[in-house]
């Protein structure tokens, strides 16, 4: 640990190299309990053919194009959620009755399978990127409705106040004080609903067959491609990870201070 | 004691009294409870003439957020009227400008964004508003922190970006509520000297609400002190400092009497007042 402290190196990317230490070591213990059968090689693959067949996927199972179908359907579904999320959120801030009428169950919502919900959109929508964008849709709009809601509710009376004594309309209130004032939570609200989008979207596409990166998966496990299947699931993982980053960093790069 | 005012200093009455701007004629405010009514204020008055520096003091609880929200418009009057310049008040009035107890500043923009907010609202362009603002920010001594945020400030630094704020509107009244009262002594001190020295610049009439005694007879020219519940006025001291003024005075023979009797026409309101706080959390 002294050694850590003094290092500035060391100190400045401990964290990051930690993690990346976990990670390793998780690979490596998966790798020997395969090797050794302890693991059944059958169930489980080596963490090494799953690394190897990471070629194999972008290759021969053309992953980079299924990914762009996948991120077009998550990409509309993102926009959905956003254009309907915080209208949604302001309006519940706007109307308390309307606040406590529903509040409750729109929260709940966000811990309900939303996915289980499918076939009623595949008889309405057929196999089509619609059922899978409009499950999405409905798994992140809670997140991002509840957190606009608890974001716009929680600006600070002092700042309602010098908005009013400045004798700013409705519009310029919301605009001007509310909305940048809710910003924050906006934000984490987005960032969870869109992961969630995201999870649904590779999740429905798994269960009806149909668009990007869920078929795949499904396929490979259907051609007990043990190692692709977990390559494609990591490529998933990754995916996520990267948005959720990407988020952050944009998040911060707007508000660069609080 | 170390007296420091010199005799040349000693105020002269006024000639002729300032002309007045702000007029509270007979206010009084009621809340509706579940218990019934309940006065807030009570048929108070008083009048600010224009480029004076008027307090109001009074115990916790007394009314004395309600009236600055009458005044500021936040609230509506139950009976009474207020009225600036003639004009009856109705509502936030363009006269005036309201500084809060609260951290009030916008974090999400910098120094000069926040004091330009209110020229943007006027549709002032761009450079015009800035160069503005930059002015305001000098006037409150912070210059060179234009580019900062409030996250990255003092909370004596936030106040002043506040006051900076609602300077750049060019209110004819300032309204203050407490607008020290999270800061500690020294800072508040301090900031009372830029007030002062700000105050007189600008020759604006400030009306300002406090609990300190201080900082009223330090800043004033006059003291409305308000009674514990319902809020009505018990006195109206005249304070005769001679000005300029600053926290050097402090020390003074004059000034320690004009908080004494400050505090003695105070000081049985305050104990009615935390007689009853006992009371209630008991």
């Amino acid at each position: 640990m002294s050694t850590v402290a003094r290092d500035p190196f060391l100190r400045r990317w401990a964290p990051e190299l930690t993690g990346a230490a976990v990670i390793i070591c998780g690979f490596l213990l998966i790798e020997l309990l395969v090797r050794t059968a302890i693991l059944n090689p059958y169930v489980v693959p080596r963490p090494s053919d799953v690394l190897l067949a990471f070629e194999r996927i972008v290759v021969e199972e053309q992953i980079l194009s299924r990914f762009l179908v996948t991120a077009a359907e998550a990409g509309t579904a993102a926009v959905l959620v956003a254009l309907i999320g915080i209208p949604l959120g302001t309006l519940l801030q706007g109307v308390p009755l309307l606040r406590k009428a529903t509040e409750t169950w729109i929260a709940g919502m966000a811990a309900a399978p939303i996915v289980l919900i499918y076939p009623l959109f595949l008889v309405i929508f057929g196999r089509s990127p619609w059922t899978i964008i409009a499950i999405a849709v409905l798994a992140g709009l809670p997140p991002v409705a509840m957190l606009t809601l608890e974001g716009l509710s929680a600006v600070r009376p002092a700042l309602v106040d010098t908005g009013r004594s400045f004798r700013l309309s409705r519009w310029q209130m919301f605009w001007k004080i509310m909305f940048p004032a809710a910003l924050p939570s906006i934000f984490s609200g987005l960032r969870i609903g869109l992961i969630f989008a995201l999870i649904n979207v590779v999740g429905v596409e798994f269960l009806i067959n149909f668009g990007g990166l869920g078929p795949l998966i499904n396929e490979l496990a259907e051609r007990y491609d043990m190692p692709g299947t977990y390559a494609a699931i990591c490529f998933v993982v990754f995916v996520s990870i990267i948005v959720f980053v990407v988020m952050e960093r944009l998040e911060k790069w707007l508000r660069p201070v609080r | 004691m170390n007296d420091m005012i010199r005799p040349e200093q000693i105020a002269q009455p006024p000639v002729t009294a300032p002309e007045p701007m702000l007029v509270i004629d007979h206010v009084t405010k009621r809340f509706e409870t579940p218990d019934g009514p309940v006065v807030a204020v009570d048929n108070i008055s008083l009048t600010v003439g224009r480029g004076e520096f008027v307090s109001i003091i009074g115990p916790s609880g007394c009314g004395k957020s309600t009236l600055f929200n009458l005044v500021g418009g936040l609230l509506s009057i139950s009976d009474g009227t207020i009225r600036i310049d003639g004009e009856a008040i109705n509502g936030p009035h363009k006269s005036i400008g309201m500084v809060f107890q609260e951290d009030a500043t916008f974090p999400w923009r910098t120094v000069i964004d926040n004091v330009a907010f209110p020229l943007e609202l006027q549709g002032m362009a761009k450079g015009e508003r800035l160069e503005r603002a930059r002015h305001f920010v000098s006037l409150v001594g912070l210059h060179g922190f234009e580019k900062r945020y409030p996250a990255e400030l003092s909370g004596g630094m936030r106040q002043r970006v506040s006051i900076a704020r609602t300077l750049a509107a060019e209110p004819k009244l300032l309204l203050m509520d407490e607008p020290f009262a999270a800061l500690d002594e020294q800072t508040r001190l301090l900031l009372g000297d830029k007030v002062l020295q700000i105050q007189q610049e600008l020759n604006q009439t400030v009306l300002l609400i406090t609990h300190n005694i201080t900082e009223a007879v330090q800043l004033s020219d006059r003291v409305l002190i308000m009674t514990y519940r319902p809020g009505r006025t018990k006195r109206i001291a005249l304070i005769e400092l001679p000005r300029p003024r600053t926290s050097e005075m402090l020390s003074s023979d004059t000034f320690g009497r004009y908080v004494a009797e400050v505090w003695a026409d105070l000081r049985e309101e305050a104990s009615r007042g935390m007689q009853d706080a006992e009371r209630g959390s008991r």
